[in-house]
């Protein structure tokens, strides 16, 4: 079978799943969403293993294969065909995608157990991926921006899941407005294409690019900005970073697969996909690696201070995307898509395992009130520290090799790219140090109340169902997380997940080790070998010395964290109180979204009462009664004729016919 | 006999219909003077039919006088329906239909 075939297989068989557990929530038997949403995605991932199989078998020049169903559609000059593109890149996402899927699919298997919208849940899931694989595989732009709009719904329909919690909607709310924002940033980039280009599919676009801009035309800068819009709100980056924190309200799977292995990687790839343009664009590709080095910072400062466990990680996730947009806008594609894959694995086990410690807090997502677990919850807190080892890049971890792959490539580019290297291990400390604040603040410890009772009766907390935030209580049958919460010690397809992504937060980094292999880069290749960075090749020898110093860092800030949180655990609140104002800026979030409600949603807020209370009250009623005032004044007028008199009507008439017949008797005389 | 006298005789009769609806307010009157004016066309037309010598404005005539007779059916009948409802029998005191 040819690689486009069992491409389209990818693509179909989450669609399937997700009609299936839509309409058969009557008819499906309890657990059966949950076991036909996982084999469909896990389907989807041998198909993706097959386009693989298929591809290796080709030459690598000739990896590169365009398919399609049927015309899109056809106007005027534009024709959009129902097309995917099937070469490395696309296939190293879909792998990536479906088979982290199938595992958080197999996770929710049990962990969504006892919630009343566990079909619903799957559907959503489902579609979810579908939409994802949609947006990889595109092999146009009108494509890609229909699977950039459903995973978009998708995202919005699975943070607001539990649909009765204000607080989920909201989040869902925000989530979609500031994606809407981005897509309409990547719908303006694609007519600017399509107008300088006159086409929109991605083969001829970008074999028509180089001949038809010279660099930094503004043209092409435009297009490439434009096109960061969407990739930075897709991607919670500067500044449309504000509404991945609240995403979090929806459920820890949900985090784990969208809001950190999946969805908000998508702008990673649009870079990455369009990066001919960005090679035509320094300046635009430079601000994005700017952007992305600010947001890893920014992200990796207040993700030292948050309280709520999952909205740490979620910051976290921020920063990891800060390295992945730094390294695929600097060149170092293959390097910003291998820690992708890592960052997939690392990050997906960090949710589970939080996921899963949510459950035995009883939702409570608040670490001040987290200790203990380590020994309440073996396997839970040995996964924890596996995705933390990985993300805080300890040496032979999978973090470890991907993020100094990209930093290597900065300082091989040199000059002004050395500041990315500095700040980059900066932000390699940071992550250190707040990942372990986490792992110390929850595993070690005397055991909190829930983890005392773990031990003594291997009974999880099922308290009064309350909403985390508000405390607000909350009724289990619709609407809310169900009345139980599941933990992987208790949960077989939990513990299975989770074991598997943490035997790959350990060993995935294995597969591009400097100077002893390069799975990726060389699979890669024949994608970004059209880009003149490409030919930049950190040597073995230089990236291991930044691997020396990252590892250096690595420990250095676990170090530090052992220090503040374990050695002397009342240093946090010293410094606290030192450093009051730089603390009360970290936990208002460097004040992003204040200052987004000062410069946005006020001036849109005066508008729409500008236009409410003047506008619509003097411009459009003016007009409307207006109208209405000259057909009664009019109407006045005429109804004086209307006397009822039957014979002045008579009168009329005949005096009527009696003068056009004397003007025709004088006319024709 | 000239054509001028038929002609004047409908003309004759034309205007005394003409006149008879406006000066009077029963609506049976005015009825009657309303077939006083299709007939006086009916007299012209037929009066120029045989002038120029073909059946044509004869034919005209007959049509003439079967609209006629639809017009008495409907207006005897609107005048019997007040008539029952016990209204004045005055097109001047039925202006339901002012503005």
């Amino acid at each position: 079978m040819s690689a486009t075939a069992w491409a389209w297989l990818v693509l179909l068989f989450p669609l399937l799943g997700s009609i299936a557990c839509a309409l058969g929530y009557r008819a499906l038997p309890a657990r059966a969403a949950g076991a036909i949403g996982t084999a469909a995605i896990a389907l989807s991932f041998a198909c993706g293993v097959g386009a693989l199989l298929s591809l290796l078998g080709d030459e690598p020049e000739a990896r590169h294969h365009a398919s399609s169903l049927w015309t899109y559609a056809s106007a005027g000059g534009l024709h959009v065909d129902l097309g995917i593109l099937v070469d490395p890149l696309s296939v190293f996402m879909v792998l990536v995608v479906t088979g982290v899927s199938t595992l958080i699919h197999l996770y929710s298997f049990g962990y969504m157990r006892s919630d009343a919208g566990y079909h619903r849940f799957f559907s959503y899931l489902n579609f979810f991926v579908f939409s994802m694989l949609l947006l990889v595989l595109a092999g146009n732009f009108v494509i890609l921006i229909v699977g950039w709009a459903f995973v978009g719904f998708a995202s919005y329909a699975l943070i607001s899941f539990w649909y009765r919690r204000e607080t989920a909607t909201g989040a869902g709310m925000k989530a979609f407005v500031i994606n809407v924002v981005g897509d309409i940033g990547l719908v303006l980039a694609a007519f600017l294409i399509f107008r300088e280009l006159g086409s929109f599919d991605f083969e001829q676009v970008f074999h028509i690019a180089p001949e038809h801009f010279t660099t930094n035309e503004w043209t092409v800068t435009a297009i490439c900005l434009l096109l960061l819009v969407g990739a930075f709100a897709k991607s919670a980056q500067i500044p449309f970073h504000t509404w991945l924190a609240d995403a979090m309200e929806g459920p820890t799977p949900v985090s784990a697969l969208i809001h950190a292995a999946t969805m908000v990687t998508a702008g990673v790839y649009l870079i990455a996909r369009t990066h001919i343009l960005f090679v035509l664009s320094p300046t635009a590709a430079d601000i994005a690696a700017f952007t992305g080095l600010a947001t890893l910072l920014v992200a990796g400062t207040i993700a030292l201070v948050v309280t709520d466990l999952k909205r740490a990680i979620a910051y976290s996730t921020m920063s990891q995307i800060g390295y992945m947009v730094v390294g695929v806008s600097i060149g170092a594609y293959s390097a910003g898509l291998f820690h992708f894959m890592t960052h997939s694995f690392f990050k997906a086990l960090l949710f589970m395992a939080a996921g899963s410690i949510i459950a035995a807090m009883a939702n409570d997502q608040n670490i001040d009130r987290m200790s203990g677990f380590g020994r309440a919850m073996r396997f839970t807190s040995a996964m924890l520290l596996v995705g933390g080892l990985a993300l805080a890049a300890f040496p032979g971890t999978s973090g470890f090799f991907s993020k100094d792959e990209i930093l290597a490539f900065a300082a091989e580019r040199g000059g002004m790219y050395e500041i990315f290297v500095v700040l980059g291990y900066a932000g390699a400390l940071l992550t250190a140090v707040y990942t372990f604040r986490l792992v110390f603040r929850i595993l070690p410890g005397a055991p909190c109340r829930e983890a005392r009772e773990l031990i003594d009766s291997g009974h999880v907390a099922h308290g009064e169902p309350v909403n985390p935030v508000t405390g607000e209580r909350e009724d289990t049958e619709v609407g809310f997380p169900g009345p139980e919460h599941h933990i992987a010690e208790h949960s077989l397809p939990m513990k299975l997940a989770m074991g598997v992504l943490g035997v790959l937060a350990l060993i995935g980094g294995l597969v591009q080790v400097p100077g002893v292999d390069h799975v990726i880069a060389s699979f890669l290749d024949p994608v970004f070998h059209d880009s003149p960075l490409a030919e930049i090749h950190p040597s073995a020898g230089s990236e291991w010395v930044g691997l020396a110093i990252g590892a250096v860092i690595s420990l250095t800030g676990i170090g530090i964290a052992y220090l503040l949180y374990m050695a002397r655990p009342e240093t946090p609140g010293l410094l606290q109180r030192r450093l009051r104002p730089v603390h009360t800026l970290l936990v208002n979030k460097w004040y992003f979204d204040e200052l987004i409600d000062v410069l946005i949603v006020r001036p849109v807020l005066a508008v729409g009462r500008f236009a409410d209370r003047t506008f619509e009250r003097f411009v459009v009623d003016g007009l409307v009664s207006g109208t209405a005032e000259t057909v009664r004044g009019a109407g006045g007028i005429v109804r004086v004729v209307q006397s009822g008199f039957v014979r002045s009507y008579a009168l009329l008439l005949i005096a009527g016919f009696a003068g056009l017949a004397l003007y025709f008797l004088v006319v024709s005389s | 006999m000239a054509i001028e006298w038929y002609v004047v005789l409908s003309s004759l009769l034309f205007a005394t219909g003409a006149m008879g609806i406006l000066i009077r307010r029963s609506p049976v009157v005015i009825l009657l003077c309303l077939e006083l004016m299709l007939n006086a066309g009916n007299l012209a037309l037929i009066a120029f039919s045989r002038m120029v010598g073909n059946q044509e404005g004869q034919v005209f005539a007959l049509v003439v006088m079967v609209i006629a007779a639809c017009e008495v059916v409907v207006g005897l009948g609107l005048i019997v329906a007040i008539f029952r409802r016990r209204l004045p029998l005055d097109v001047d005191e039925l202006r339901e239909l002012r503005g």
